[in-house]
This record gives C-alpha cells, sequence and structure tokens, in this order.
C-alpha cells in the first residue's frame, strides 16, 4: 500500500466472531494502514457515529456469522443516507448467509445496497489491501469483478 | 401452561455414569424444525442430551430484530426464545419427554430475559458465563455482565426452585475464544464461574473445557479442572465436566472432521469428563443440518465406548498435571484475594491485567498476553502480560505476523485435513 491509510474495521450488529477482527487488523497494520477496530456485535449507531467522526479512508466491514446479508446491507443503507458517511468507500465480506457457497447471490443485494466491493467466501482475505488500493484509484467496479462476487 | 416435569442436566448426566453423554449444539428459527430437532436427538440410540441453541438476535437482546426476521421469513443461525415466547419453547422442548434434558445454549452478556423465558417454559438447563459470554463475544462493559449475570443468575435459581425444579448452569469459561488461550487460563475461568454460580445460588453446575491442541495435554487439563472443582467448589454442590469438540478453525475435509470429533470423544473418556458437546463435518462449511448432528452424535458415542474399553491415550491418573494445576491454581487464587466476592475479583483482575484473554479485543480485556503453539503441537503462552503465573510458565515471546496467526488458526485444521505438521 503506498499511502498511509485510516481503515475503519467493524463486524455487524449480530455477529459475536473476532478471530477475523484480529487477523484483518493484524494484515491492514502491515500494509501500513492505522486501523481504528470497532470489536464484534456493533450496532448500527456506533458504526455510523465512529465512521462519521473519523471519516477513514475505508470502512471495511467482515461478518462470518452468515447474518452479514440482512445486517450488512441495513447498516450500509443507514451509512447511505448520513450526510456525513454517505461518500466513505466501504467493502463486505466473510460467510454472508448461512448457506454456504449458494449465498454468492447475497453480493448484488450488498452492492445494491451502497457496498464498492463485496468479498465472498471464497475469496483470499489476504487481497484486501490490494483491493482498497484499487478502491481509492477509483476502480472499484473492476475490484468487485475480480472478486468473483457477481 | 401444562407440562410434564424433565429430568434436569445434573441428574441426567450423574445417572448416566460410565457413559459419555452427547450432546449437539443445534438451532434453527422456526419451531416445527427445532421441535423435531430436539424429538431427533432424543430418540437416537446414544446417552443424548438436547440443545436449543438461540440465535444471534436473541443473544445481543435484539428481539425485535429477530421478529422482523421470522415475519420476513429470513432464516435465522438459531432458535429466538425470547421471540417466539414460553409457550411456543415449551412447546418445542416437549419432544425430548421427561427423560432427556433440554439444554438452552445462547451466548449472552445479559441472559435475564432469556433466562425467565426459558424458567417459564419449564427449562432450567443452560450455560455461559459473566467473562465467557462478554469479553469474546460482547461489547458491553464487563462490569454491567457480572451484574446482569448475578441477578439473572439468581432469578434462574429462584424460578426453577418455585416449580420444584433445580437449575444447572454450565461455565462457557472453558472456551473463551476457542483457540489460542492456554490451558491453564480456560480452567482457571472454567472454576471461577462456577464458584460464581455457586455464590448465586445455583446448585448444580458442569465445569467446560474446549479441546485444543494435543490430546495429551488436553487430559492433563482435565485431571487440573476436576482437581480444582473438587478441592474449590463448595461441599453439596453438584457437578460435572463438559468437554467441547475443538471449537477454533474446523478441518475442511470429512475424513479431518470426523478424526478430530473421534479424538475428541477419547480425551472425554480418558480425561474423565461426563459430557461431551460434538461438532459436525458440516461445521467448516456451514451451519450443520440436523442429519449431520445426528450423525456427530452418534460417531462420538460409539467411540467414546470404544474408548471406555481400550485407548491409546493416557488415562486420568497417568498423567503429570502439575503444571497446567500450578498455573490455573495461581490465576484462580489472585483473583479471589482481591475480593471477597468473587464477581468484584473478576473485575479487579480484569482492570489489573491478572487474567488477561489472548487476543481479545474487548476494552476491558489488556491485551498484554499470547498464546501460540511449540514445536511439539502443544499450546503455550508467547505472551504472559501481568498474569500472575508461576516461572515455569515460560512465556516463548516472538513476532507474530497476520501469516504467522493464520497457519496457528489452522494448525488443528490442517494437521486433521493431512496438511501441515
Amino acid at each position: 500500500m503506498r499511502h498511509h491509510r485510516r481503515i475503519l474495521l467493524s463486524t455487524v450488529s449480530s455477529d459475536a466472531h473476532t478471530w477475523n477482527l484480529v487477523y484483518l487488523q493484524m494484515l491492514l497494520e502491515e500494509h501500513g494502514c492505522t486501523v481504528t477496530n470497532l470489536g464484534p456485535c456493533v450496532p448500527d449507531d456506533v458504526l455510523v457515529r465512529a465512521a462519521r467522526e473519523e471519516q477513514p479512508d475505508a470502512i471495511v466491514i467482515s461478518s462470518v456469522n452468515g447474518h452479514g446479508h440482512i445486517d450488512g446491507a441495513r447498516v450500509m443503507r443507514a451509512l447511505r443516507r448520513d450526510p456525513g458517511t454517505r461518500h466513505l468507500p466501504a467493502v463486505i465480506g466473510g460467510k454472508l448467509g448461512i448457506g454456504g457457497t449458494a449465498d454468492e447471490d447475497h453480493a448484488a443485494a450488498l452492492l445494491a445496497a451502497g457496498f464498492d466491493v463485496v468479498f465472498p467466501d471464497s475469496a483470499d482475505a489476504a487481497a484486501l489491501p490490494e483491493i482498497l488500493d484499487g478502491l481509492a484509484a477509483g476502480s472499484a467496479r473492476e475490484a468487485v469483478l475480480a472478486g468473483g462476487a457477481r | 401452561m401444562k407440562r410434564a416435569s424433565r429430568i434436569g442436566l445434573g441428574a441426567y448426566v450423574a445417572a448416566a455414569r460410565g457413559t459419555l453423554v452427547v450432546q449437539p449444539r443445534m438451532g434453527m428459527g422456526d419451531p416445527a424444525a427445532m421441535a423435531a430437532a430436539v424429538r431427533a436427538v432424543a430418540a437416537l440410540p446414544a446417552r443424548t442430551a438436547a440443545t436449543i441453541t438461540l440465535d444471534s438476535y436473541t443473544r445481543v437482546g435484539d428481539h425485535r430484530g429477530a421478529r422482523r426476521a421470522l415475519a420476513a421469513g429470513e432464516r435465522l443461525n438459531g432458535f429466538p426464545l425470547v421471540a417466539h415466547g414460553p409457550a411456543v419453547t415449551a412447546r418445542v422442548a416437549d419432544p425430548a419427554g421427561p427423560g432427556v434434558p433440554v439444554q438452552v445454549r445462547h451466548g449472552s452478556a445479559r441472559p435475564g430475559r432469556i433466562f425467565a423465558t426459558m424458567a417459564t417454559a419449564g427449562l432450567c438447563d443452560t450455560e455461559g458465563g459473566p467473562v465467557s459470554y462478554c469479553l469474546p463475544y460482547g461489547r458491553i462493559p464487563l462490569a454491567e455482565s457480572v451484574a446482569c449475570w448475578a441477578e439473572a443468575t439468581e432469578e434462574l435459581a429462584a424460578a426453577c426452585a418455585a416449580q420444584g425444579l433445580r437449575a444447572h448452569l454450565e461455565t462457557f469459561g472453558g472456551c473463551l475464544l476457542g483457540q489460542l488461550s492456554p490451558p491453564s487460563l480456560l480452567v482457571a475461568m472454567s472454576v471461577l464461574e462456577a464458584l460464581f454460580f455457586a455464590r448465586h445460588g445455583i446448585t448444580s453446575v458442569s465445569l467446560s473445557y474446549a479441546q485444543q491442541t494435543d490430546a495429551v495435554q488436553d487430559v492433563e487439563a482435565l485431571a487440573a479442572l476436576r482437581h480444582l472443582a473438587g478441592e474449590l467448589l463448595p461441599a453439596g454442590l453438584d457437578w460435572h465436566v463438559v468437554l467441547y469438540t475443538y471449537m477454533g478453525v474446523y478441518p475442511r475435509t470429512a475424513p479431518g472432521a470426523w478424526r478430530l470429533l473421534g479424538d475428541s470423544a477419547e480425551i472425554a473418556v480418558s480425561g474423565g469428563a461426563e459430557r461431551l458437546i460434538v461438532k459436525t463435518v458440516a461445521e467448516a462449511h456451514r451451519i450443520a443440518t440436523v442429519g449431520e448432528n445426528l450423525a456427530a452424535l452418534v460417531h462420538a458415542s460409539r467411540t467414546a465406548e470404544r474408548a471406555y474399553r481400550h485407548c491409546a491415550l493416557p488415562r486420568i491418573g497417568q498423567v503429570d498435571y502439575a503444571q497446567v494445576l500450578d498455573e490455573a491454581r495461581a490465576l484462580i487464587e489472585a483473583v479471589l484475594g482481591l475480593a471477597d466476592d468473587v464477581g468484584r475479583g473478576l473485575l479487579r483482575a480484569f482492570a489489573g491485567g491478572l487474567l488477561d484473554v489472548p487476543f481479545c479485543l474487548h476494552r476491558d480485556n489488556r491485551g498484554l498476553t499470547r498464546g501460540t503453539i511449540d514445536a511439539g503441537g502443544r499450546l503455550v503462552w508467547a505472551k504472559t502480560g501481568r498474569l500472575p503465573l508461576p516461572a515455569s510458565a515460560r512465556p516463548r515471546i516472538h513476532r507474530m505476523t497476520s501469516t504467522d496467526l493464520l497457519s496457528l488458526l489452522s494448525h488443528v485444521a490442517d494437521r486433521q485435513d493431512g496438511r501441515g505438521r
């Protein structure tokens, strides 16, 4: 990652998993990012407030409990509604539904809700820093296609 | 509400002596599907306990979210017990019959409404803990979790006693984040949460421990857990030990998954645990079907039966468990020395870093400790922070990258899948 980047790292309101967040924080920090890690079970208003106050270079949401397609879409709509956060690039990834690989359909709905990039479960999380670089360069759609989300 | 009185988990396990009780983790949103699952588990030709696992909306107290998801026909990842209410919950548990216990598994740091609803439904067996369902899973302050758990525990004990039933609570402290917490911390947390339950009116408890990276080390940990429970729990308290099949990153191949489950059944038998909570072949991929859960229960039960007769692992009386015992005892004694009340002791211990869960993001956790896996495959301390451990704990300090973390997290899965060491 060329520039020092500030990342707001979060999961969704109902998701209690944290190993994904611990790993992503280490990975992003190794690529020179400064990471604010909001931890597990982040309520929508906590995420929106943190995004508004911190104005990060990107919001990264990771969820693995199967409710990500519901909760992720809802908090994304809230982020896109808020004038203080609607411009912020946002990425979501993990196990986003409870039906395994059949869940890749959820990607379209999450993109429609306002995410710039959706990582399906099959994607390699280590590619995240590169995707964020692409996002900063304005090539988000290509990144989505490369991620195999469609 | 009309219901037959059901046997409690503690009494059921005591009556099963010499046979490992096996139990699933399953939960689904639809009452008919949940009831069918309870019926199928209870009907298996194995000594089973049934489970109602709650969904994650209910766990965080978002009962409106659970109702909304039910109304929208969304598939939930567990049974929304509060949203469905006590009458539906009692009907869902009924198919277990009077002879098989039904435990509610939830994951909540504020369990009051869950406990009240389940008790009204005649269900008195559940699990968790003021630390283990707050630090890893929640974002509410530890002090609030301790206060909520104290109140909810007392109310559960009273609500069950009022119906002539006995509440049973299982600690989740023997799991914490599922992996990379060395055994002595798991043993200490389990004993401390059991002491907390006893302090708040519970007379029947189980102490958990989750399978880690090395089978012999796990038998040592179970030996230490029994030793300390026998020594520190109040006289007259009914208690048993429950092992969780590996709670970390699970093998992706079916043979690897079956092997890990079988290993856990052998560890349970060798380590003298009375009950085992299983994982399924689907664990690495998605939420398991009822059929996959039943198959896991049968496999664990048969493996255990064989292990009672013959097992390559050393038995609980044959291992030297001095190190894990000394470490766990030092942690427990430090906490009990901080206050007369174990709940207050836990708060002071975490504030001072005398208890500190590796890799835990909660703001009330100091985050100065780390666990790692040594060259021999044992789970050890990499950093001990301010933990009051004996010198024998010898932390192995080394730099850890995100790639290292991934390989530590997948160590067990890789080994069972035939990759890695």
